[in-house]
């Protein structure tokens, strides 16, 4: 076997494994439980209401900007990995690059706060 | 024939067993890590906590495994069936997945690959598509709701999570859950360990740790009072006992990686005899219920947060102070020649 298979297979074997623990799990009440299902049962949970209607609403405009500050904050991360594990081998100009990239990240930080796009009020 | 059995396929079966192993291992320390989960909250609150179900309620989690087991499983009418389904299968596999790669001695991991710390990473980052297919498939407000908040949550903290991780990357110059252990290693014992020198990014995984796992105070998403029981309102059964189980699992598994990035891994706390004597993996096993009690003591004395509160932590507070953790301890290692080569 090839160095990179034997690395990632065992990884492979454990998801399996996992997968297998997970759906025994899942399976087995729908084979032992005692089953009556009725359509008061059967109906979504409201407080003791009757369902309304369609729950999928419309949410709030926020969520969807810390899910792209998110994506911008993890790429960050993402950039780090590599850079972090090899420092010591990149000397000054490697490690001035980064602080570059980070002072950038830093402005466009500073901005989005002072825009109040971190409020939650 | 023979010789492809014994290269190929006897691998597999070796990889197979180490990792049923492991799982049940694992299953079985959360059985009673959840008693002791329950044991403690009671004693703060000067209760008992259970004690029928066996000595001392050692069984209370077999028990109520038995009781999942039999319970009717619910699906709702207005739900969509084949995401429903799958939602606690992909937080508890998910969840699973990442103790494939976790050290709990030298070379006790099912896969030593080079770049573990990222493994861990994008695994426990996949663990919102559970709650948020969850939140969706249900068609049921509260779960909706709990999902919005989950997610936004989860993600915010996953943000200081890595910043404190590359602090460790800095320190450590490898990905290798192993090769991070090793380079704690040092005559000084214990105050080698990263804890002390990175002392803050300790504090801040931590609690961004309570927050991503959704452990209280930050258990938004299942807040009783708001949410009755969050994104899992719908679920009954084995469903509902998967999502309680790949929570706890990603308890653990944050729990290991403050033990392996902070707290030394498997290294004794003094590097001499007596204590050299004892196998690592009950160090290990030691350091993670010791995390473990951290978690369970943030729940049992400190109030919720309110969501306002939670956001502003994450975003105003942890992310600016790891972020600037990260430049510093570069800068340091970088003017003082220690950056490992």
């Amino acid at each position: 076997m090839t160095a990179l298979i034997q690395d990632y297979l065992p990884i492979v074997v454990f998801l399996a494994v996992a997968a297998a623990i997970g759906l025994a799990l899942m399976a087995a009440p729908f084979f032992v439980a005692y089953k009556a299902p009725d359509a008061e049962k059967l109906s979504a949970y409201e407080c003791g209401f009757n369902a309304f209607d369609d729950a999928r609403m419309k949410f709030d405009v926020r969520f969807y900007l810390v899910a792209i500050l998110f994506i911008i904050f993890d790429l960050e991360v993402a950039f780090l990995f590599p850079w972090a594990i090899t420092l010591g081998e990149l000397g000054t100009f490697g490690f001035w690059s980064m602080m570059v990239f980070l002072a950038v990240l830093t402005i466009g930080f500073i901005y989005e706060w002072r825009k109040g796009a971190l409020e939650w009020d | 024939m023979m010789e492809f059995f014994w290269s190929t396929i006897w691998p597999v079966i070796i990889i197979a067993v180490q990792s049923v192993v492991l799982l049940v291992a694992l299953l079985l320390f959360i059985a009673f890590i959840l008693l002791a989960d329950r044991k403690i909250w009671a004693a703060v609150q000067m209760r008992r906590g259970p004690n029928v179900v066996g000595p001392f309620g050692l069984l209370q989690s077999f028990a109520d495994f038995l009781k999942f087991m039999v319970k009717e499983p619910v699906i709702p009418a207005g739900a969509n069936k084949g995401v429903f389904l799958l939602a606690p299968l992909v937080t508890s596999i998910l969840a699973l997945a990442a103790w494939a790669v976790i050290p709990l001695n030298l070379g006790w991991a099912v896969a030593d690959i080079n770049v573990g710390v990222l493994y861990i990473f994008a695994i426990s980052s996949l663990g919102v598509y559970g709650i948020i297919m969850a939140g969706w498939a249900s068609n049921s407000k509260y779960p909706f709701l709990a999902a919005l908040r989950s997610a936004a949550q989860m993600v915010s903290y996953e943000v200081s999570i890595g910043f404190v991780i590359i602090t460790v990357l800095l320190c450590a110059g490898s990905l290798n859950l192993t090769k991070i252990v090793e380079a704690q290693a040092g005559p000084w014992g214990f105050l080698q360990w990263y804890w002390l020198p990175l002392l803050p990014m300790f504090v801040i995984f931590f609690v961004s740790a309570l927050a991503e796992t959704n452990r209280p105070p930050f258990d938004l998403i299942e807040a009783e009072s708001e949410l009755v029981a969050g994104f899992a309102v719908e679920y009954s059964s084995t469903a509902f006992l998967l999502f309680f189980l790949g929570e706890y699992v990603a308890i653990m598994t944050m729990c290991a990686m403050a033990t392996i990035l902070f707290l030394g891994g498997w290294l004794p706390p003094f590097p001499v005899p007596p204590f050299t004597w004892v196998p690592g993996v009950v160090w290990f096993v030691a350091k993670l219920s010791f995390m473990f009690f951290l978690f369970s003591m943030a729940k049992a004395i400190v109030p919720r947060y309110r969501y306002d509160q939670l956001m502003r932590l994450g975003w105003k507070v942890f992310l600016p102070a790891s972020l600037a953790m990260v430049a510093i301890v570069a800068a340091v290692l970088q003017f003082t020649g220690l950056a490992p080569k």
